[in-house]
Order: structure tokens, then C-alpha cells, then sequence
């Protein structure tokens, strides 16, 4: 049902708001060819230069070993695979400079002043106390500090929560948004592709190995997530995109994500939703958009369509039509699962 | 209340004569003192309004809560030590570290800083005679103690104890999801030392504001008593919050209510919000008192006054106030909060956390420091709550807060934080205050040992976990997958959890040597600043026999070494600066 694909590869482009033509109908892709990002284009450009100034402002003087000869040193995180979760990795690579700094400073005042002033004799010190200027340059130079990482966190929080209409185009590819609502359960997920009657579902409590559901998703392109649960609060989390948010029963939450690359990233529960929250797992696969276009005509055809028929996982019920188990125990989880209630 | 206020009966001051000389070196417990008639042995305890019992009572029920909760820790931690490891079920690991967090924060550190030691000590530095209400006091220990009975009886019941975390975040923990008695008895736990924290509050705030003994400003009471009372008035805001969330979830699961059920018209969401409108203030109600510990230890062991006194109780007042504004930044992964709102709040508590930080420098700065283990604990307190509060820092970015939300970057956070505070500060407080209470010294060296196997041993365990969780380890987690490569920094985790154990051992060995061969400690050990150390070792039924003259937050200090009081700083290049106006007697320079 695909119509056929002409796609520049994706990977490098970040998709803008714009008013281009696009179509759309609800059981097939449609796309457009799409040109490839300028790297000039003044949008990306005033984002990075504001940062490098914010991380030369708040490092000034600081050991450039820390830093090494890269501006964002990783401190353990991953850079991000989407546009938000490169965002995120800059703020927060930012502010662990900044922290290790201000806690190397800190941590070496206490330490030297701890040796320095070790007892040597039995002479009483002067018994000082109180000193205006010194009290409030202390307070003052904090207020500042912390100014900036308030200034810097807003702008990364508004470009992380910035949604796109749902039908709003893209101008790069011309196609609207793609829509996946990903409803959480105990304890598995589905994910229901509302623009193109694609539904993937799986359930994790088939044993230790098992990777969940995997959701299929074009690189490059705003993919806009709906996230509901049916039974406890989840959490959405993946490692690589920087991001995580509740799946609460009662709210819908709605953010973008822009997968930068082709790849497969791992995700995982990360609210505590009952016995087998730790195997609650699942994966986000980005491919190029062509092929997101021939998996996802593949999918209908095999009649893994919306709240339909399972897909793969067997007889997993849609959402809001399951009875949640209770956490109690191994009836839940069948034979499938070797861990029993200790008659604790 | 009809508990009449007992007056401290103060004795006129004695001019200044030579120091300790007139103090009854003792050994002896409280009935010795001659006026108090009373039963004696378990009857002696069952009855005592005594606050120095009580407290005693209470400190050492905290303990045992602790070396509980502690063990859970490990069986929590060796569960880890390898993926799929089976060594607990899923159930049975959920229960764990629910119960271990539960026990941890409203079973021993709150109530071994407000109802153990803050219970024994707070009148003593300020001279009063007893608590405002003693038996008020008594019943708060007897609810304390039902609640830790009922909350760990969870684990004797059909279904185990509750298994939802410490949050107990609905509807997880409705009626469907958690059916057992476990969540049940969980529930009446808080209830139960819910009450015995506001009473305990009461009895603080009373107790400060209204039984200070004559001269005792209250710009001279010592900062661990004013972190008393500040932690009291938040106790006061904070608990009977809980209280009625608890009573509400109660009611859900019980009376067919759907407060926090979407089906009856409810939201979920709601329990999050009375929760941590009651959880943030509690991190400072947990954290304050250990801040005060420490405040006062530093001067002692470095011979000097605290650098900036009223910076810390503005710094502390200012803690206070903030930390009622921020609990949403526990949920700022909910997506319906407000987050430049909470997240500024919470970056603000860090200037005030700051301008603490530097008055403990200041308090250090050119002194002679001693390092005996009470100095000891509370440099560690320095060096990991420092840690802490970066990454907190760091937390109250609702980026950064999201990428690392519920993983173990988090679980290392708060440790840093709660370690820091209730078992640094906590010891240091314990080591320091124990000759008070007992009569008796611990040994030094093994104190030490049991600092730097403790200090080691954090280290190990908890810098590992901020790895973990940047790579993706999510917390409450029963087991994890062989190929996530999170098997080689649980291990590390796991040994440094083995050596934090061991070095427990060190203090029980402490604890037995002193008991077996007790050293007898005076009254005045440390060569202490505050009113406490005044009095004998343990301090006779109401405390004080006589009382020196206050004119200054150390009192004993002050008496003991007339020509060694606080004076201002004198800034470079200036005359000696003007004395202190107020309630602060500034002497000539020492010279
Ligand atoms: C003594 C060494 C300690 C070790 C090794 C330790 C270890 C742990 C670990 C591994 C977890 C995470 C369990 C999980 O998420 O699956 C945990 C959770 C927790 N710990 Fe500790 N802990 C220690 C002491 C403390 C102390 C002193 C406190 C508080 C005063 C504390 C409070 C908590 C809390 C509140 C939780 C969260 C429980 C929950 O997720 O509901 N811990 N601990
Ligand atoms: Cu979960
Ligand atoms: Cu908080």
C-alpha cells in the first residue's frame, strides 16, 4: 500500500516547522523527497553558539583538563540519539563541569584547610567569628551560579517539551509528524501508529531474555509520542535518548522526539509498577525512512493494525480492555517465568 | 494539653571559679542523683517521663532499625552482585528494599535525630530541667515504637510486607495492586510514627521557645538546637500532610473512596502531590538536625566558635522555608507540573546549603584541629554531602532530571545525601555525645577503624550507582540482563556494600568494650562549648545543679576559659573591629 520511496538519507537532518504540502491518509506512507539539512541554517547555529559561550562563561579559569579538548566531556552519559537527548546531554554536561568545579573547589578548601590547620601545638587559636564582606560575597557568588544553570536549563527545557502539531509538515520530507500512542501495562507495552493503522504490542514477562516490543520509527523524523497507561504509573525511559516521562494512568502526556540516526536503542521501565517492573523492557528501532515505509506496509499486511490483532506476542489483550493481575505472584506469570514467591 | 510545664529549677550561678572543679565525676546513672524516687529497673523504664531515657530508648530502638534495614541493604546489594542473580524472588526483593527505604527514612533517621538525640540533648543545651511535656515525650516513644513493630510484623503476614516502595505511589498501592495486610500494616506504621514525630515536634518547639534557662537568648542557644526547632516547625507542616494522605489512601482501599483512583472520578496524581508536599520537607526534617550535629562538633574540635552563627540559623530558616516549595521536582517526569517553578526553588536551596558549607570552612579555618572520631564523621559528613548536593544540583535541572530520573544516578544521589547526613552526622553526633549520656568514653581506635571502613566503603558502593544509572540501570530493579554491561560496576558496588557491613562491626566491638571496661569519660571530654557539657556525665535527674553564666552560645566555654571568648573578626587593615551589638559579650583580643 507504501506508495515507492525517493529518501535522502536521514541521519543528518534536523526536521523544521513549516507550511510545505504534505498528504497523509490513515492506512498508508506517503513521502516526499527531501532535501538534506543546510549546516548553515541559522536555527542550529544560534542554539550551539549560545552554548559554547555559556560552557566559556562558566568554566573561565576552571582546570581545562577537565574539559579535555572536547567542550562536552560525556561524565558517563551518552551524547543522545535525538535531537532533545543531544540537548539534554549538553546541559548536562555543562553543569557537571560546572559542579566539578565548584565541588573541586570546595571539597580541596576543606581538605587543605583540614591539613593546614591540624593541631601542632596546644596555643588556643583567636577566636574569631563573623565576616560581613567574605558572608556575602558566599551568598552572592551562589545566587549568580545559579542563575546561569536556571537561565540554561529553561532553554533546554523549552526545546526538549517543544511539541509540533501533529499535522504539521515537515519540510525536509513533507510528511505530517508520525503519531504513536504508547500505552504502558503491567507489564509490557503497545504501541498503536494512529496515522498509518500500525500496532505493535508485546509483553516482557516471557522470561529473563526476552527484549520486549520493539517500536519502528523513521530516523530524522518527528516522531510524536502519546503516552497513556492503563493500570500504575511506568516510566518511558531510554538510556540514549537522555529522556524518560511517566505513563500515568489519568494523564496523557505528549512530547517529540527527533531520532537522529538509524539504529536500535534499548528502553526500559523506570517507575516501579509491581513484580515484574525489572523485565519490563522494549526497544526503539530507527531505520531510514524508506525502509519505515516498507515495515510499516508490511505490518498491515500482516494485519498488525490498530487495538486489532496481536502482533507476534500472542493473545496480549489491547489497552483498556485488560483486567490488571494482581502483583502477587507466579500465577502471573505462568510457566513462563522461572522467579516464585518466596514463602517468605 | 493538659501536661502542666514543669519550670527548670535553676540554680543561682556560682561566680566564676575554677573550671569543673565542683562537678561530680560520674558513673552513675540518673537515680543516684538523690531527688527523683521512682521505680526502678524495666518498671524504671516503662513509666520514665525522663527525656534522657526516653531518648535513650529511642536511640537505641533507631539502632536497631538501622543494623535491620542495613542488612536489607545487603541482601538488596548481593541480589545485584550479578545479573538474574536468584538469590531472593522478584516479591521478595521488592519487598526488601521497600522496607529498607521505609525503615531507613521514617524509622531511623528521623526519629534517631529528633527523638533520640535531639531528645537527650536539646535540654541539656539549653538548660532545661526536662522536655516541656514529658509525658507526651513518653507517649511519642511508645508510638514510635508500635510503629516500627507494626511495620516490620508486615513481613510475618500472607502476602509479605508492603512492596510498593517507600512512596507508595497509587494506584499501585490500591486495593487491586497491593491486596495483602503487608500495605496495610505499612500504612498504620506511618500513622502511628507520624503522630509520634508532630508530638515530638511540639515538644521540641515548646521546649526551646519556653524552657530556656535565664540568659539563654535565643541568638545563645546552639545551632544543633536551633536546627531543632527549625526541623520541629517543618516536622509541624510536613507530617499531618502525610497523615491525611495516608488516611485517604486507607480510605480507598478500604471504604470504597477513589481519591486516588481515575475509575471513581479520582487522581492518581494527587497522592504524588500530598506525598512529597510532605517528602521534600521531610529530606530536611531528616537532614537538618545532622546539619546541627556537625555545627556544633567542628568548633569543638577546632577550638574555636562557629564562623558565622546567625548565617547558619538564617541559612537554616531559608532551607526551611524553600524546601516547602519544591516538592515537584520529584515529579518533574509527570509532565503536569510547572517546571521553572520548582526547579528555580530548588536551585535556590543551594545558596543557602552553600553559605553552610563555607561556615563550616570558616569554623575550620585557622583553628587546631583535632581528629578524634566525632571530628572524623563529620569531615566525612563534609566531604560526602558535598557530593550530594551537586547532583542535586544537578536533579533540580528537569533535563538532566529526566535522563536520570528513577535509575541508580538517583539511588546514589540520595545516599550521598542521606548517608552523609544520618550516618556521618549521625555518628559524628553518637561518638560525640555518648561520654554525655553514658558516662563513659568510646575507643578512639576503634572508632577510626570504623570511620575509615565506613568512609571507604561508601565510596566503593555509591560512585559506582551514578555510572549505573548514566548507563541505564534503572532503580528497583530485581535483576537486569547479562548483555547491558552493568555487570562489572554492580560488583564494585555490591564489595564496597560488604566493607560498609564490616566496618559495623568495629562499632559493636566499640560498644562492648566501653560497656565491659568503661572509661570514665567527666563531664566535659571534649572540652565542649555547649551548656551540655556542664553538667555531669550522665546528668542527674533534672539535669543541672548549678549553671554558669550565659552569655554566649558556649556557655562551658566560656566558663572555662575566661580569656578565650568569641570576638569579631578583624578585617585586614582595620582597627580592632567594634564589638558585637546584641547579646554577644565581646572581650579584648586574646592577644
Ligand atoms: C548502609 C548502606 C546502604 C546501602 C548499601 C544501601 C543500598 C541501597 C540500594 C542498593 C537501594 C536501591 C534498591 C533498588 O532500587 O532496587 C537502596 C534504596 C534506598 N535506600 Fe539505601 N542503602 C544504604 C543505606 C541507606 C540509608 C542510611 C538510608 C536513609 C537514611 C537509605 C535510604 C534508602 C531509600 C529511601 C531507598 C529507596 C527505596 C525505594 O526505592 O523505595 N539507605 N539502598
Ligand atoms: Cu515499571
Ligand atoms: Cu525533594
Amino acid at each position: 500500500m507504501a506508495t515507492a520511496l525517493t529518501w535522502v538519507d536521514a541521519t543528518a537532518h534536523r526536521p523544521l516547522l513549516s507550511t510545505s504540502n504534505y498528504m497523509s491518509s490513515p492506512a498508508s506512507v506517503i513521502a516526499v523527497n527531501a532535501p538534506s539539512t543546510d549546516p548553515t541554517d541559522p536555527s542550529q547555529h544560534r542554539v550551539s553558539g549560545m552554548r559554547r559561550g555559556w560552557i566559556t562563561a562558566l568554566i573561565v579559569g576552571a582546570p581545562l583538563v577537565l574539559a579535555g579538548c572536547n567542550a562536552y566531556p560525556s561524565y558517563g552519559a551518552d551524547p543522545g540519539a535525538t535531537k532533545q537527548g543531544s540537548d539534554t546531554f549538553k546541559l548536562y554536561s555543562g553543569m557537571m563541569t560546572t559542579g566539578i568545579v565548584i565541588g573541586g573547589f570546595v571539597a580541596v578548601l576543606i581538605l587543605w584547610t583540614v591539613v593546614r590547620y591540624r593541631r601542632r601545638s596546644d596555643e588556643m587559636p583567636k577566636q574569631f567569628h563573623e565576616n560581613l564582606p567574605i558572608e556575602i560575597l558566599y551568598t552572592a557568588v551562589p545566587v549568580i551560579i545559579v542563575g546561569f544553570l536556571f537561565f540554561f536549563t529553561v532553554l533546554t527545557e523549552n526545546n526538549v517539551d517543544a511539541t509540533q502539531p501533529v499535522n504539521a509538515t515537515v519540510t525536509s520530507t513533507g510528511r505530517p509528524v508520525v503519531d504513536i500512542t504508547v500505552t504502558a501495562f503491567q507489564w509490557g507495552w503497545r504501541f498503536d501508529y494512529t496515522g498509518l493503522n500500525v500496532g505493535v504490542v508485546g509483553e516482557t514477562t516471557n522470561g529473563p531474555n526476552n527484549k520486549g516490543p520493539q517500536m519502528v520509527v523513521p530516523a530524522g523524523e518527528t516522531i510524536q509520542i502519546t503516552l497513556v497507561s492503563n493500570d500504575t504509573v511506568h516510566g518511558f525511559y531510554l538510556r540514549d535518548f537522555n529522556f524518560s516521562r511517566y505513563a500515568q494512568p489519568g494523564v496523557t502526556n505528549i512530547f517529540d522526539l527527533n531520532v537522529l540516526h538509524t539504529g536500535t536503542y534499548d528502553g526500559q521501565c523506570t517507575q516501579f509498577c509491581g513484580l515484574y517492573h525489572s523485565e519490563m523492557l522494549f526497544s526503539i528501532r530507527s531505520v531510514t525512512p524508506s525502509a519505515f515505509e516498507s515495515w510499516a506496509s508490511a505490518e498491515v499486511t500482516a494485519g498488525h493494525t490498530l487495538q486489532g490483532s496481536p502482533s507476534g506476542a500472542g493473545n496480549i489483550p489491547p489497552p483498556n480492555t485488560r483486567t490488571t493481575p494482581a502483583n502477587a505472584g507466579p500465577s502471573v506469570a505462568s510457566s513462563a517465568t522461572p522467579k516464585q514467591k518466596a514463602s517468605a | 494539653m493538659t501536661t502542666t510545664i514543669e519550670r527548670p529549677e535553676v540554680i543561682t550561678p556560682e561566680e566564676l571559679g575554677g573550671p569543673e572543679g565542683h562537678h561530680p565525676d560520674a558513673l552513675h546513672g540518673d537515680a543516684d542523683h538523690g531527688h527523683h524516687e521512682g521505680p526502678s529497673g524495666i518498671l524504671n523504664w516503662l513509666t520514665s517521663t525522663d527525656h534522657k531515657v526516653i531518648g535513650k530508648s529511642y536511640m537505641i530502638t533507631s539502632l536497631v532499625t538501622f543494623f535491620i534495614a542495613g542488612i536489607m541493604a545487603v541482601v538488596i546489594r548481593a541480589q545485584l552482585l550479578d545479573p538474574h542473580t536468584s538469590l531472593v524472588s522478584y516479591q521478595t526483593y521488592n519487598e526488601l528494599f521497600t522496607m529498607h527505604g521505609s525503615l531507613m527514612l521514617y524509622l531511623f533517621a528521623g526519629p534517631f535525630a529528633f527523638g533520640g538525640l535531639a531528645n537527650y540533648i536539646v535540654p541539656l543545651q539549653v538548660g532545661a530541667p526536662d522536655m516541656a511535656f514529658p509525658r507526651l515525650n513518653a507517649l511519642s516513644y511508645w508510638l514510635y515504637l508500635g510503629g516500627v513493630i507494626t511495620m516490620l510484623s508486615g513481613f510475618l503476614v500472607a502476602g509479605g510486607a508492603a512492596s510498593f516502595g517507600w512512596v507508595s505511589y497509587a494506584p499501585l498501592s490500591n486495593a487491586t495492586n497491593s491486596p495483602g495486610a503487608g500495605a496495610d500494616l505499612w500504612l498504620m506504621a506511618l500513622a502511628l510514627t507520624g503522630f509520634s514525630a508532630i508530638f515530638t515536634g511540639v515538644n521540641l518547639v515548646a521546649t526551646i521557645l519556653y524552657l530556656r534557662a535565664p540568659g539563654m537568648t535565643m541568638f545563645r542557644v546552639p545551632i544543633f538546637s536551633w536546627n531543632m526547632l527549625v526541623t520541629a516547625i517543618l516536622i509541624l507542616i510536613a507530617f499531618p500532610v502525610l497523615f491525611a494522605a495516608v488516611v485517604m489512601l486507607f480510605c480507598d482501599r478500604h471504604f470504597g473512596t477513589h481519591i486516588f483512583s481515575v475509575e471513581g472520578g479520582g487522581s492518581p496524581v494527587l497522592w504524588q502531590h500530598l506525598f512529597w508536599f510532605f517528602g521534600h520537607p521531610e529530606v530536611y526534617i531528616l537532614a537538618l538536625p545532622y546539619f546541627g550535629m556537625v555545627t556544633d562538633i567542628l568548633p569543638v574540635f577546632s577550638r574555636k566558635p562557629v564562623f558565622g552563627y546567625k548565617g547558619m540559623v538564617f541559612a537554616t530558616m531559608s532551607i526551611a522555608a524553600l524546601s516547602t516549595g519544591v516538592w515537584a521536582h520529584h515529579m518533574f517526569t509527570t509532565g503536569v507540573v510547572l517546571l521553572p517553578f520548582f526547579s528555580l526553588l530548588s536551585y535556590l536551596i543551594a545558596v543557602p546549603t552553600g553559605i553552610k558549607f563555607f561556615n563550616w570552612i570558616g569554623t575550620m579555618w585557622r583553628g587546631q584541629l583535632s581528629f578524634q572520631s566525632p571530628m572524623l564523621f563529620s569531615i566525612g559528613f563534609l566531604l560526602i554531602f558535598l557530593v550530594g548536593g551537586v547532583t542535586g544540583v544537578l536533579l533540580a535541572s528537569p533535563p538532566v532530571d529526566f535522563m536520570t530520573h528513577d535509575t541508580y544516578f538517583v539511588v546514589a544521589h540520595f545516599h550521598n545525601v542521606l548517608i552523609g547526613t544520618a550516618v556521618f552526622g549521625g555518628f559524628a553526633g553518637f561518638y560525640f555525645w555518648y561520654p554525655k549520656m553514658f558516662g563513659r568514653m568510646l575507643r578512639e581506635g576503634l572508632g577510626k577503624l570504623h570511620f575509615w571502613f565506613l568512609f571507604i566503603g561508601f565510596w566503593v558502593t555509591f560512585m559506582p550507582q551514578y555510572l549505573l544509572g548514566l548507563h541505564g540501570m534503572p532503580r528497583r530493579v530485581a535483576s537486569y540482563a547479562p548483555d547491558t554491561g552493568w555487570t562489572t560496576l554492580n560488583v564494585i558496588s555490591t564489595l564496597g556494600t560488604y566493607v560498609i557491613g564490616f566496618s559495623f562491626l568495629f562499632f559493636l566491638i566499640n560498644l562492648m568494650v566501653s560497656w565491659r571496661k568503661p572509661v570514665p569519660s567527666g563531664p566535659n571530654p571534649w572540652d565542649g562549648h555547649g551548656l551540655e557539657w556542664f553538667t555531669s556525665s550522665p546528668p542527674p535527674h533534672h539535669n543541672y545543679t548549678h549553671l554558669p553564666p550565659i552569655r554566649s552560645e558556649r556557655p562551658t566555654w566560656d566558663y572555662n576559659h575566661p580569656e578565650h571568648r568569641t570576638v569579631v573578626h578583624k578585617p585586614k587593615g582595620k582597627k580592632f573591629a567594634a564589638p558585637n551589638k546584641g547579646d554577644k559579650e565581646t572581650v579584648g583580643a586574646p592577644s
